[in-house]
């Protein structure tokens, strides 16, 4: 199948890996990836603060750049719910009919990492070898808004040497919540050292979930403390092979202008990673 | 046109009432989440009750079924309300009550102040009621010097304590019972000064100072849970009796009811009194429903009054994305629910309505700009929309009064935020690929700011809001799509 990648703005900037990891994940599979080149961000930032209207341009944006794609996946539960339930809301109140519609058949082609691989290409074992104790965060939106249910916890079943430990309350926010972790920041953290306990607890070397924001809030938690759990997406986990693993540790991130270029680096370290 | 223009439907007044907060959402919690005692409380209650709800309502096979009837009858009655309150008036009036209309909470205590006097009476006894608290009733009647006695025992120790409730179902969710006790000897007369800590033993305490109340009290205030619009019956859903106590023996019966309250015939009651125990107190069926219809001649109270109280709820019902907000029941299982509630407690709030379903009623009732800090007081986590008996989609509804919050400000005038700058910024750069590609490079310089380990610690204000508690980890080398670029032919 050819699947239109929306790699997300966040991805894209930051997680460069978690793209990386989803290219190589399909490409295993035996799927055809294409990344419309004109992608920016689907405006979740915008219209969960408050700035529809603002969102307006980047809705139109997204639904063009992706118009010829006849499925859509992005890693991430929270863009694809903005995707399928906002993005129409913000063309019906400030855009026009045609755009409604846009939005509507973007809607409907656009899915989750796990919902692409479990729902539409119909497999719950992927192939992957990651030899660690993983557990797994259910992020907010992919449970709730998209009901992806078990299929990513079915998909790490299915790894070839994973100790797979279940999280306690596993369903309870992690306190990220977009720029609510910056404008409620005490509230925040406060749900956020709960969600670190309950890793901690599970004595796991990676927390997994299926958006980089999530493991963003709670890995930036797990580092200050120094922790030494470390997070990786779904994809990272499933990209994971016996001939090209993801490494668990922390990659190296000497930050010296060494003068070794971008690709070097990646020749060296070989895979995905 | 012919039709007279009564206007946009005014909002709950400022001065009165208990639905504005002195300080922002953030400033409250922060204080809120410092108390350990408060923290422990909390996740204790709010976790007790969330397992005992989760367990009743898995019991009920066609649990989904009666969520969408509930929404379904809500959402039918609000579309007709106005002529559903006129047959409930008409059914009120000749079953030998009188009904009053109050448009705010001025009005509203005005009406209840001058029946209680029109009685002779200074004492009043109260049922547990939300929209007594709403309005500041018992404020009002004292600065007409009239002493009001909350019933419901957690009322009971709000008030004795002299302190506010911090939860819907649970007022005094906030006290452990060392500390209900020590309100008790402190403030209940003539309490045994033995009095220990064990439940039974504070409830005999408040059972006798109560008796007392019932059996010497004229008059009884009462709110409402359902109002029958076909034969003008008002319902009082409780688990103690105490209502029971006050709405049968006084000789004087006043009822405020918000106009949401109604339904518009008895078998709508099939449908809540199956979602309203079972979400609120986790019990299949609540002890106590008590139903009166208008005067009985030589049964309970010879005089009944209605008051119905609008205080802000047309504005809410103009709104069709925010009305759903007034389907609620009070059945609290968004706050049990709600990571933030939890943490944080009710009084962080601000309002007598905590926690999420408060968060989209409070702003609504009195305009965003008075409430302005409740909207963003959620992380969207969706608990409280999957739990709600009637299917308010409290996530939706916050997102949208965060949208007419950020254009009422907009249209205000004033000098542009910070905040409207950066996402103006923001949004330009993401609608053209190349002012975003060029951003994603410059985002490297964030490298710069990391220390060992690859990790941004400290960022400025009010970024730092992040940094904090959070490392941030610093921008890779390479963007993906300068990757994809790369590594792959052009065109694909």
């Amino acid at each position: 199948m050819r699947v239109g990648l929306f790699v997300t703005c966040l991805a894209d900037t930051m997680f460069p890996a978690v793209g990386r990891a989803t290219v190589s994940l399909l490409e295993r599979l035996g799927h055809e990836v294409t990344f419309p080149a004109d992608q920016t961000c689907c405006g979740q930032m915008h219209v969960n603060t408050g700035y529809q209207r603002q969102a307006l341009p980047l809705v139109r944006h997204h639904t063009e750049v992706f118009a010829d794609c006849d499925v859509v996946v992005a890693p991430s539960g929270s863009c694809v719910g903005c995707v399928r339930h906002q993005h129409r809301l913000v063309a019906e109140r400030y855009g026009d009919r045609k755009l409604v519609a846009a939005a509507t058949r973007s809607a409907e082609r656009t899915y989750e990492l796990s919902e692409l691989l479990v729902d539409v290409l119909g497999v719950d074992d992927v192939g992957a070898y990651f030899p660690h104790r993983v557990t797994y965060h259910p992020t907010c939106h992919s449970l709730r808004l998209l009901r992806v249910g078990d299929k990513p916890l079915r998909l790490l079943r299915n790894v070839a040497g994973i100790d797979l430990v279940e999280l306690p309350g596993a369903e309870e926010c992690c306190g990220f919540g977009g720029t609510f972790a910056v404008k409620n920041a005490d509230t925040s953290t406060a749900m956020l050292a709960d969600k670190m306990r309950h890793v901690l607890d599970t004595g796991a070397d990676v927390l997994t979930a299926g958006d980089s924001s999530c493991l963003m809030h709670v890995g930036g938690g797990l580092s200050r403390l120094r922790s030494g759990t470390r997070t990786l997406h779904l994809a990272e986990v499933l990209a994971s092979t016996e001939d090209s693993p993801t490494p668990s540790a922390e990659p190296d991130v000497s930050l010296d202008c060494s003068g070794v270029s971008a690709a070097e680096r990646q020749a060296q370290r070989g895979g995905t990673g | 046109m012919t039709e007279t223009f009564l206007g946009l439907p005014t909002t709950a007044p400022r001065g009165v009432g208990h639905l504005r907060g002195d300080r922002s959402f953030p400033a409250a919690a922060r204080e809120a989440l410092s108390d350990s005692q408060l923290r422990h409380n909390l996740a204790h209650a709010t976790s007790t009750i969330r397992a005992k709800r989760a367990r009743v309502v898995g019991e009920v096979d066609d649990w989904e079924p009666l969520r969408l009837a509930g929404e379904a009858i809500k959402t039918a009655t609000m579309a007709r309300l106005d002529e559903h309150l006129l047959t409930l008036e008409a059914a009120v009036t000749a079953r030998g009550g009188v009904v009053h209309w109050a448009r705010d909470a001025n009005e509203a205590n005005g009406i209840v102040t001058e029946l209680v006097q029109a009685t002779g009476e200074t004492e009043v006894v109260k049922v547990k009621s939300m929209a007594t608290q709403e309005i500041g009733l018992n404020e009002a009647l004292a600065e007409a010097g009239i002493a009001a006695y909350e019933t419901d025992l957690a009322e009971l120790i709000v008030q004795l304590g002299d302190d506010q409730p911090s939860h819907i179902l649970v007022p005094a969710i906030h006290r452990n019972r060392a500390e209900i006790r020590e309100i008790f000897l402190r403030e209940m007369p003539g309490v045994p000064r033995d009095l220990t800590d064990d439940p039974p033993a504070l409830a005999e305490a408040a059972r006798r100072h109560l008796r007392a109340k019932f059996l010497s009290a004229k008059v009884a205030v009462s709110g409402a849970n359902f109002g029958i619009a076909e034969t003008g019956t008002l319902l009082v859903v409780e688990s103690e009796g105490n209502g029971r106590m006050c709405l049968t023996l006084p000789e004087t019966l006043i009822t405020v009811m918000g106009v949401e309250k109604l339904l518009p015939t008895w078998r709508d009651l099939e449908v809540f009194l199956q979602l309203l125990p079972r979400s609120s107190t986790g019990e299949r069926m609540n002890p106590y429903t008590s139903a009166w219809t208008g005067v009985t001649p030589g049964d309970g109270p010879q005089a009944f009054h209605l008051v119905l109280l609008d205080n802000g709820r047309s504005a809410a019902l103009a709104d069709e994305v925010g009305r759903s907000a007034l389907h609620c029941i009070r059945c609290s299982a968004c706050l049990n629910v709600c990571p933030v509630y939890e943490r944080t407690g009710g009084h962080a709030y601000g309002s007598v309505y905590p926690g999420p379903i408060g968060a989209v009623l409070s702003p609504q009732l009195t305009g965003v700009q008075d409430n302005a800090s409740l909207p963003y007081a959620s992380s969207l986590c969706g608990a409280c929309f999957d739990v709600c008996p009637v299917r308010i989609d409290i996530p939706s509804i916050l997102v949208d009064l965060r949208r007419r919050h950020v254009e009422e400000t907009a249209a205000g005038g004033r000098v542009p935020s910070g905040e409207q700058v950066v996402m103006a910024a923001a949004a330009w750069v993401m609608s053209d690929v190349g002012r975003w590609r060029r951003a994603g490079r410059a985002g490297r310089l964030g490298r710069l700011l990391a220390r060992r380990r690859g990790q941004i610690g400290t960022l400025p204000p009010p970024l730092s809001g992040w940094t904090t508690s959070r490392d941030l980890p610093a921008p890779p080398e390479e963007t993906f799509r300068d990757w994809w670029a790369r590594t792959r032919a052009p065109g694909r």
